[in-house]
């Protein structure tokens, strides 16, 4: 009977596993061998005096992790970090869920708005930082924020290297800010259109005033799941962010001390000329830790996951 | 024949992966054709037109081995340091340095043997930090110089001399300050990393002595230091120009009346403003001081890594001790620069008239070489505080105790290593 019942099995599911494995399996091995192999690699190595070599042999236990925690440039980074997102996430949140109220209720020439914001988006963070940085916030008189500020006759502002006043967040946050901008708002407009128009003809014969009131009361509330996605999102990136720090700030003797996010930081210690492997693979996996324990506090807080969502 | 959709993706899926397996070595196409094993030599991408095509003409005419030169733009010094950590490094490459901690690592070859009867006529100011406990670990091609280059018109307008002390610089950068003009640009940093450890030299200090002791816990360097945030705090520096302190362009382009850049530049300066310049060290600061101006040369090393380390030798004796002509042609043909030998320096017509004999003379009596034990880690902690005391103000000698304590801890390191 068993044999039987093997030969009915229809044509393409008798070698399921197998199929399984053709399609996944090479996905899979590249997943272990390029992400999970130099994780434990990099855990292991920040238990070891690892200068200039990835096959360490004197084990120092904690010290690269007491040492990356006593730095003051490793805790500067992280007090960046906190900066920079406090910039970039509300203002990003803002900008891309207006852009795509405008463009949801635009209805002439819909499909070349959506193209013209989000079309930054495909441009490489470090194309658009080196605009940044060379013609548009160059600090000499022909760049094109010092010639607008001249035509007011202001002074020219070296925008990259002055600390005080931090001219170089403008850039920073500008560059990044028309570069997603258009990406969250593409998430923002999925959101709007799963809306049900019920709800705001409901609302309109109860008397809601079109504007600030329906979007408050409907339509903020119903984009709930893809805000807090929006905003787990943007803190993530903020924490990944070096292409448009790196680009603009560096220079070929390094870089500045103010302005240096946790990456840019590692960086330096463990893949410049530092090559202190050890103590980089230390931060690397301290800034690891601090990332799963925001996103998971901010998941619970926001209460992702719960059923009713 | 039919191919089914199925033959077709697993012959698909299995070329994939024989061409992604295939040859990622970092040894690739473009030999010289030698006969011998397969070399592979890097070189950092140079600025100066003809560069290339000259080191692989060099390459093409060795016939005990088939050279294949690679030409890597970016960042070169991270991309070595990488490359060395595995077995698809290059055989022979070009180094700023070696570092110390890739000679402590064992990462490069000793090539010691390969000066004999010759270390005398390599300039010793960089010979020097290519040397460790008595052994050399890499060839020097060329001595490389920066200095300060002052546009003498704007200097006579503006009846400003040609600074001779630190004060001297501060009050003539301001004085040459117009609305459009600056008087001076130290790099868009505003001189953290170009002029780096060169201010602690002016005033007759170091950051590592003899000794291997730290060589700058001395009041006079914040004395020094105090003087860079000075010119910052008269905005009489040059901020944010589009290209930085190595490239000449602010200074040709009349952004800046004096800038701090490398003797590379001579003969795109010269080309420009004709005989309308001159050049100088770091003028001195204080009664020890003297004038000061960094030295330092690209080697050429051997990876204790590669799997034809003697042909390797060989290669590079060829090229960088034999051939005095190619040596010359490197130096003198492209860019701008010191050959390595004494002899050949000595010989060289570029260098004996105008501000290149000048530059010449001031790195024998003003040049340094940034010592092996000046470390990543130290030159970071330090670069780090002149950015905090240049651009914020931060009080000089707080700054400096910190600097000294983590350098001194830097050197403590290495040491017991050695």
């Amino acid at each position: 009977m068993r044999g039987a019942s093997r030969a009915r099995q229809p044509l393409g599911t008798q070698n399921r596993t197998l199929w399984f494995w053709v399609f996944v399996g090479p996905f899979a091995l590249g997943l272990v061998l390029f992400t999970y192999v130099p994780l434990a690699w990099s855990v292991y190595l920040s238990f070891f005096d690892a200068h200039n070599t990835v096959s360490p042999t004197e084990f120092v236990g904690l010290d690269n992790y007491t040492s990356m925690l006593r730095n003051d440039a490793f805790t500067d980074s992280l007090v960046t970090f906190a900066v920079f997102s406090a910039f970039i996430v509300p203002t990003t949140f803002v900008l891309s869920l207006a852009l795509a109220l405008m463009v949801n209720r635009t209805r002439r020439a819909q499909a070349f708005f959506r193209s013209v914001f989000f079309l930054p988006a495909a441009c490489s963070y470090v194309v658009a930082a080196l605009i940044w940085k060379l013609s548009i916030f160059n600090g000499v008189r022909f760049g094109l924020a010092n010639t607008v500020l001249g035509w007011f006759g202001a002074e020219q502002v070296a925008w990259l290297s002055t600390t005080q006043p931090p001219w170089y967040w403008l850039v920073i946050v500008t560059v990044r800010l028309w570069l997603q901008a258009g990406f969250y708002m593409i998430l923002f407009l999925a959101g709007l259109q799963r809306i049900s128009p019920t709800l705001y003809e409901a609302a309109a014969v109860d008397g809601a005033r079109p504007g600030w009131q329906v979007l408050r009361h409907i339509t903020l509330p119903q984009l709930r799941a893809t805000s807090v996605a929006v905003t787990l999102l943007l803190v993530i990136n903020a924490f990944q962010a070096f292409d448009e720090f790196y680009n603009l700030l560096s220079d070929s003797r390094g870089y500045p001390p103010y302005a240096r996010p946790p990456l840019v930081y590692l960086y330096y210690t463990a893949l410049g000329q530092g090559q202190n492997l050890g103590l980089g693979s230390a931060g690397a996996v301290l800034l690891a830790l601090i990332i799963a324990v925001v996103t998971v506090g901010q998941a619970r807080w926001f209460g992702l996951g719960r059923k009713e969502d | 024949m039919t191919i089914s959709r199925r033959t077709l993706l697993a012959t698909g899926a299995a070329l994939g992966l024989f061409t992604a397996c295939g040859s990622i070595t970092g040894r690739g196409g473009g030999g010289s054709g030698g006969d011998g094993p397969r070399l592979a030599q890097w070189y950092h991408q140079y600025g100066e037109a003809g560069t290339e095509q000259a080191v692989k003409r060099y390459a093409a005419a060795y016939e005990k081995a088939d050279v294949a030169v690679q030409w890597r733009p970016g960042n070169y010094d991270e991309q070595t340091a990488a490359a060395l950590l595995t077995d698809s490094g290059p055989d022979v490459f070009e180094v700023n340095g070696p570092s110390l901690d890739q000679i402590q690592g064992g990462q490069v070859v000793d090539l010691t043997d390969l000066f004999e009867g010759v270390r005398d006529d390599f300039n010793p100011a960089v010979l020097a930090p290519k040397t460790y406990d008595g052994r050399i670990w890499a060839v020097p091609q060329v001595v490389d110089m920066q200095l300060l280059y002052y546009r003498r018109s704007l200097l006579d307008d503006a009846g400003v001399r040609p600074p001779r002390s630190l004060d001297e610089l501060v009050d003539a950068a301001k004085a040459l300050t117009t609305k459009d003009v600056k008087g001076l640009f130290l790099g868009n940093d505003g001189g953290a990393g170009a002029l780096g450890i060169t201010p602690l030299y002016a005033a007759g200090l170091s950051c590592v002595t003899k000794d291997g002791e730290v060589g700058f816990d001395d009041p006079a360097a914040a004395r020094a230091l105090g003087k860079l945030r000075q010119l910052y705090a008269d905005k009489s520096l040059l901020l944010g120009a589009p290209a930085d302190w190595s490239d000449p362009s602010a200074f040709t382009q009349e952004l800046t009346a004096m800038q701090w850049c490398g003797l590379w530049a001579l003969p795109a300066v010269k080309k420009e403003l004709g005989d309308d310049f001159g050049v100088l060290a770091l003028p001195a600061d204080g009664p020890g001081g003297r004038p000061a101006l960094p030295v330092g040369a690209y080697g050429a090393a051997v990876s204790a890594r590669s799997d034809h380390k003697k042909e390797a030798k060989d290669f590079l004796k060829w090229l960088w001790i034999d051939k005095e002509e190619y040596q010359e042609d490197f130096a003198l043909s492209y860019g701008f620069h010191i050959p390595a030998r004494l002899s050949l320096a000595k010989k060289a017509d570029k260098l004996k008239e105008g501000p290149a004999a000048d530059a010449v003379r001031f790195s024998t009596e003003y040049g340094y070489a940034e010592p092996l034990l000046w470390t990543p880690a130290s030159r970071t902690a330090y670069q780090d505080a002149l950015s905090r005391i240049i651009k914020s103000g931060a009080n000089a000698e707080s700054e400096l105790k910190t600097v000294v304590r983590e350098v001194r801890a830097e050197l403590a390191r290495v040491k017991k290593k050695s």
